[in-house]
């Protein structure tokens, strides 16, 4: 039976030998894509090590899609450039991005603040853009594949993520685009292991919290994973799944939760009527949680000493809801926070058992949950800390929810980087 | 967390309901002489245990004196009815509303108690010491609410059978109940109130709170009133149970087009709990939002329960809790979560009387110095609600009573109860042969059967006490009673835990008991037994005159013969009725020709030709022919063989069985006549035990301690079980560790045709264990 690997090769080879393209790394642009069920997240490589040929190459490449966009008026008013195609094609997923969408909202971000620069890859120097944008807008994508003709490009489009199967065939049908699929899990350790090994523009990737039961002296430690195996890696995206990692091509899935991201977001949508991400987590920023939750104490009076258990530890969260009275006074915020807060701490408590039960001690919390979501790697940092009595330790790495598409990228490569 | 809040407005909206009646024929019973009180008070139901001295009538057998000048009666023995004083502990659930009310007629009706303190736990406790204190005049001392649950726990998965059930919904029966195993321990409680404590208990009094999460029944009910606008934790199941979760919850298809086929995750699977609402810009239904939740709280609690029962290597997993407490609608997602994880290796069981585990619990720790635990109880069908059916759908009546009061009411048994030590594999042993909860025609015959059988048992309790005027109309209460519990048991066959000719027969026993008609057969018992002891001496000179072959298969059909005798079996009951002359050798004529329905006599009678049998534990059934002329011969034969008998009998009346009282009698009297049986019984060759038992039916699990004793002492070789109710009823695929003899006469037509049989069809099982077939083989 062919194993994947050997799929991947023999396709990757396919391609290859269709396509003209310098020596030894695939032909550009190079792009990983990791089609999530709430965001899109895509890598493109740009290249500023161009040489002549490549541009003469791209030159005639141009050429093949002016002639095609000339020759359909409907998209003859786009302007093209006579500069390297490769930047077109950031300029084109910028464009895409940040296109007006409803109430002053954007379809999507390029994360700038995360771009590894100078990064060399397969022999190639250049730089690694991040963009993410929701799976919502993947037919306009898609669209968008079409109306730039990224068919004639003759590229890979390397993608993983459960739209990689979902879009297969749109992908085909509208944009003449073959996808490379590629398992999720297996992208996201490979992302992972790479950018930790790349570093973040020459600092650590990776960070965690020292003191974190205490909030006085928590703080954020930067830290490479050297030596990374056994490690529990806990991926947050709108669910969650929980690898065991025993090295880059050992892991097994240990379980998974449907209590993830895309559980906070939509109770806090339908809870407080926020619309994003970032409206949900900047309610919960202002928000008290202790208003909705039921506290240990809230019954007891103080400790429940019999079992041990702090007064200030949840009892049950948005316990105090069963009360009419309290649910019609109760904020926004305070809600936000709730629902943060019970998300976070179930995954720790998972996460944490997991360990116990896998017999691992380092645990890695990546994806798009912690983006910009301090209460949570905080939360997730104390749990991990107080109920192993510093037995555990959470690590979090910076690109959070990309790794899976810097492994499709790595795909890309795999033949190449190969002897 | 356990069930220690929802002491909120909720409760406190609720209006004291002071225009309740009682009735006090059915609730509260015994109040009297009523002792050590609990209560445990939970956000909406109020537990109520206490402990009480029930009076009733009891028939006693006792010899004649002979020698003396008043022994003018030809009876053997006298029959007498005697009150007897047993314990009896009362537990009765009915919404917080009406605990002032209740209060009041506690105090009313208290009378004769030295109780001064009243043992309470659950949240609500707190709240309602006062009131407690002040009507009752009892001071209340608060226990652990955890410690109680478990100590509640562990009474009532040791002392009730059918405790513990598995559900499965869609199937023809959604309860299955699990066999008691002889151990209890260790096993994982996952409480689920407010929040959810995970309890891993290893003994008696030792047990630890490993886990637990905060999301639990609260935020089932707390976020489901946000999301939906409902009040109320049963009207939120309610729109749960009408809702589709696949437009609130992101699937695994919804992200993947499909299946996620390399990590085996189905289509359906859910991947994000409330993912669609994070992104799609429509309203969603207050239905499939509760749906939605109620399936991300359930499965979250499964799969912490399965990481716990996996850290801690446990496989006895019992839910409960109010988020659990009955509701099909949970049960169901609980179950479901729990498959899911353990891929079928860790079951969900749920507890029949979970909700009253908290006040068990409290009342045991406040009457440590009566040794409750020193003892063994049972449920009293006649005085327990049983098992409610939630939907409303199935029993409007039904649910309309749960909604106020629900009781159980458990004995104290005479005697502890242990497994016979004979049992091949104690925790796999199940007494009954047909689960009629399963079977729905056997159901609806038995059923059928029993309720057309009522008239006749109600005419022979009021025959039973001709001297008292008011037994009609006892016999009356005692037929509304029973009637209703067939009824219950046709909606609802789940109600008592497994429903099975046993426990059909045993209500009936216990109803009544219940008014007072302890042994309604006991005056025809008497006259069959003296009836039959003229012939004993004729039947055993007939037998000794035949050849040794001969004399082994009339001995058999001797036994068989007798056991047509039965006021069990309607069939027969009938003929006896009518036809009293109906005598032992009409029945002989009746019985089946070889080879019977179920035939193993040639092996029987091969096995005679070896050694003797070291000693015969024979389990008898029937007084008159049935024991006399039937089994004692037979014995005999057995004692002249050389091997010891022990014949256990039953410890309390059922039907025309005899009872160990009477027993004694009777062979003390086949004694005097019989010098092989006489000479026995001075050796000790042939002793008299009593099983525990007071049902027409045997369960090998639950036997008298001292028989026990006996069995392992005396090295028992050979089991003879003899009858419908011991034999085929119950016990027909027992598996012993001996060798054993199943024996009986098919008196129902329908139980024969169903046996492929017809009426006195035979069932003759000799059985050898399997090891010892072996071990024979290897023997050269």
């Amino acid at each position: 039976m062919l194993s994947g690997f050997d799929l991947h090769h023999v396709l990757l080879f396919e391609v290859k030998s269709n396509i003209m393209l310098s020596f030894c790394s695939p032909a550009f642009p190079w792009f990983g894509m990791d089609i999530g069920g709430t965001l899109v997240k895509l890598v493109y490589f740009e290249p500023v090590d161009i040489t002549a040929e490549e541009e003469q190459e791209e030159v005639e490449n141009l050429k093949s899609i002016r002639r095609y966009l000339t020759s359909n008026v409907a998209y003859g008013k786009h302007t093209h450039t006579h500069t390297c195609c490769y930047t077109h094609i950031l300029a084109s997923l910028d464009s895409f991005v940040y296109l007006k969408k409803g109430k002053g909202g954007k379809t999507g971000v390029r994360d700038v603040h995360l771009e590894l620069r100078n990064l060399t890859m397969c022999g190639r120097t250049g730089n690694l853009h991040f963009i993410r944008f929701p799976t919502q807008a993947m037919p306009r994508f898609i669209q968008m594949g079409r109306d730039k003709n990224f068919s004639s490009l003759h590229t890979t489009l390397c993608a993983t993520g459960g739209g990689a199967y979902k879009f297969e065939n749109e992908f085909r049908s509208m944009a003449d685009l073959e996808l490379l699929k590629l398992d999720e899990l297996d992208c996201l350790i490979r992302g992972l292991l790479y950018v930790d090994r790349v570093s973040f523009n020459g600092h650590p990737e990776g960070y965690y919290f020292e003191n974190p039961s205490d909030t006085q002296s928590c703080v954020k430690k930067t830290c490479t994973l050297d030596n990374p195996f056994p490690m529990l890696l806990v991926n947050i995206g709108s669910g969650v799944s929980i690898l065991a990692v025993y090295s880059e091509n050992d892991y097994k899935r240990v379980t998974g939760t449907s209590l993830g991201g895309g559980t906070f977001l939509g109770l806090c949508c339908l809870l407080t009527g926020c619309e994003t991400f970032e409206e949900a987590l900047e309610m919960a920023s202002k928000g008290d949680s202790t208003n909705v939750d039921k506290l240990v104490k809230d019954i007891y009076g103080g400790d429940y000493e019999r079992f041990g258990l702090q007064g200030s530890a949840v009892a049950s969260s948005f316990g105090h809801m069963m009360s009419k009275e309290k649910r019609d006074s109760i904020s926004k915020e305070d809600l936000a926070k709730a629902t943060l807060v019970t998300i976070t701490n179930n995954i720790g408590s998972i996460a944490r058992m997991c360990a116990v039960n896998e017999k691992i001690e380092r645990v890695v919390f990546v994806g798009n949950f912690l983006r910009i979501n301090t209460v949570s790697t905080k939360l997730l940092a104390y749990a991990m800390d107080f109920w192993s009595k510093g037995q555990l330790r959470a690590l979090f790495l910076e690109h959070e929810g990309y790794f899976g598409a810097v492994g499709a990228l790595l795909e890309l490569h795999k033949t190449t980087e190969d002897p | 967390m356990a069930e220690f809040v929802r002491v909120d407005s909720s409760t406190n909206s609720h209006t004291m309901d002071k225009s309740i009646i009682l009735p006090p024929d059915e609730i509260f019973r015994n109040l009297e002489n009523a002792k050590r009180f609990a209560i445990d008070i939970g956000g909406s139901l109020t537990k109520l245990a206490y402990y009480s001295t029930v009076q009733h009538k009891v028939a006693k057998v006792r010899s004649f004196d002979h020698t003396s000048k008043e022994a003018t009666n030809d009876n053997l023995y006298e029959i007498s009815v005697q009150e007897e004083v047993t314990a009896r502990l009362h537990f009765i659930k009915f919404e917080n509303a009406y605990i002032e009310t209740c209060l009041d007629f506690i105090k009313d009706h208290l009378v004769n108690t030295d109780t001064k303190v009243i043992k309470a736990t659950g949240g609500g406790a707190h709240k309602f010491k006062e009131l407690i204190e002040r009507k009752l005049g009892l001071k209340v001392d608060k226990e652990d609410e955890m410690t109680c649950l478990i100590k509640g726990c562990n009474f009532v998965l040791r002392n009730i059978p059918h405790e513990a059930f598995v559900f499965a919904k869609h199937t023809e029966s959604e309860y299955r109940f699990q066999t008691t195993q002889p151990d209890i321990f260790p096993y994982l409680l996952v409480n689920i109130g407010s929040g959810v404590s995970i309890v891993k208990v290893e003994s008696e009094d030792t047990f630890e709170r490993i886990g637990g999460s905060s999301i639990g029944g609260g935020t089932f009910w707390g976020l489901g009133a946000l999301l939906t606008k409902t009040k109320g934790f049963d009207e939120l199941l309610q729109l749960a149970s009408k809702g589709q979760h696949t437009s609130v919850d992101m699937l695994v298809k919804d992200i993947y087009g499909g299946s996620y086929g390399s990590l085996g995750l189905t289509g359906d699977l859910i991947a994000s709990s409330f993912g669609k609402s994070a992104t799609a810009d429509k309203e969603f239904s207050k239905e499939d939002m509760a749906k939605s939740l109620l399936h991300m709280i359930s499965n979250d609690i499964g799969q912490l329960a399965c990481l716990y029962a996996k850290m801690h290597n446990l496989s006895r997993v019992y839910f409960g809790g109010f988020f659990i407490r009955g509701h099909p609608v949970t049960m169901h997602t609980i179950t479901y979560s729990i498959n899911f994880f353990t891929k079928g290796e860790v079951q969900a069981l749920f507890l029949r009387h979970e909700g009253y585990l908290g006040a068990i619990g409290a009342f045991l720790k406040g009457a440590e110095e009566d040794n409750p635990n020193q003892y063994s109880w049972g449920e009293n069908y006649a005085g327990s609600s049983g098992l409610m059916s939630v939907s409303p759908d199935m029993n409007p009546m039904q649910r309309a009573r749960s909604g106020t009061f629900d009781m159980l009411e458990m004995d104290r048994l005479e005697r502890k109860l242990v497994n016979l030590p004979l049992l091949q594999d104690a925790s796999s042993y199940i007494p009954d042969t047909v689960d009629l909860i399963e079977d729905a025609p056997a159901r609806e015959y038995w059923l059928f059967c029993f309720e057309e059988a009522l008239d006749g048992v109600v005419k022979r309790a009021v025959a039973s006490q001709p001297d008292m005027p008011e037994a009609a109309e006892r016999a009356e209460k005692f037929r509304q009673k029973y009637r209703h519990k067939l009824q219950t048991l046709r909606h609802q066959p789940f109600a008592y835990g497994s429903l099975t000719v046993r426990s059909l027969l045993d209500t009936r026993e216990h109803c009544l008991n219940e008014f007072n008609f302890p042994d309604p057969y006991s005056k025809i018992k008497q006259q069959e037994n003296d009836m039959a002891l003229k012939y004993y001496q004729k039947a055993v000179k007939a037998l000794d005159g035949l050849s040794w072959e001969q004399r082994q298969f009339a001995l058999v059909r001797g036994v068989l013969a007798g056991n047509v005798f039965d006021w069990g079996a309607k069939a027969v009951s009938d003929v006896l009725e009518s036809d009293p002359e109906f005598g032992f050798e009409q029945a002989k004529r009746q019985l089946e020709e070889r080879p019977w329905l179920v035939d193993s006599y040639d092996q029987w009678f091969e096995r005679l030709k070896g050694p003797p049998h070291k000693c015969a534990l024979f389990f008898v059934d029937n007084s008159g022919v049935d024991i006399i002329l039937g089994v004692m011969p037979f014995v005999r034969e057995l004692l002249s063989r050389g091997t010891e008998v022990v014949l256990a009998s039953n410890s309390g009346p059922a039907l025309n069985d005899v009872t160990n009282g009477e027993l004694q009698i009777l062979t003390e009297s086949i004694a005097a006549m019989d010098p092989v049986i006489q000479s026995s019984l001075e050796e000790d060759r042939l002793i008299l035990v009593q099983s525990g038992s007071s049902s027409p039916c045997l369960d090998l699990s639950r036997l008298d301690k001292v028989l026990a004793t006996v069995v392992r002492e005396r090295n028992i070789d050979l089991v003879i079980i003899e009858g419908m109710g011991r034999a085929i009823h119950t016990n027909y695929y027992a598996m012993l560790s001996c060798e054993s003899l199943k024996t009986a006469v098919i008196k129902n037509s329908w139980l024969a045709d169903r046996l492929g049989g017809k009426l006195f069809s035979v069932v003759f099982k000799y059985e050898v264990p399997i090891a010892d077939h072996l071990s024979a083989a290897l023997t050269p």
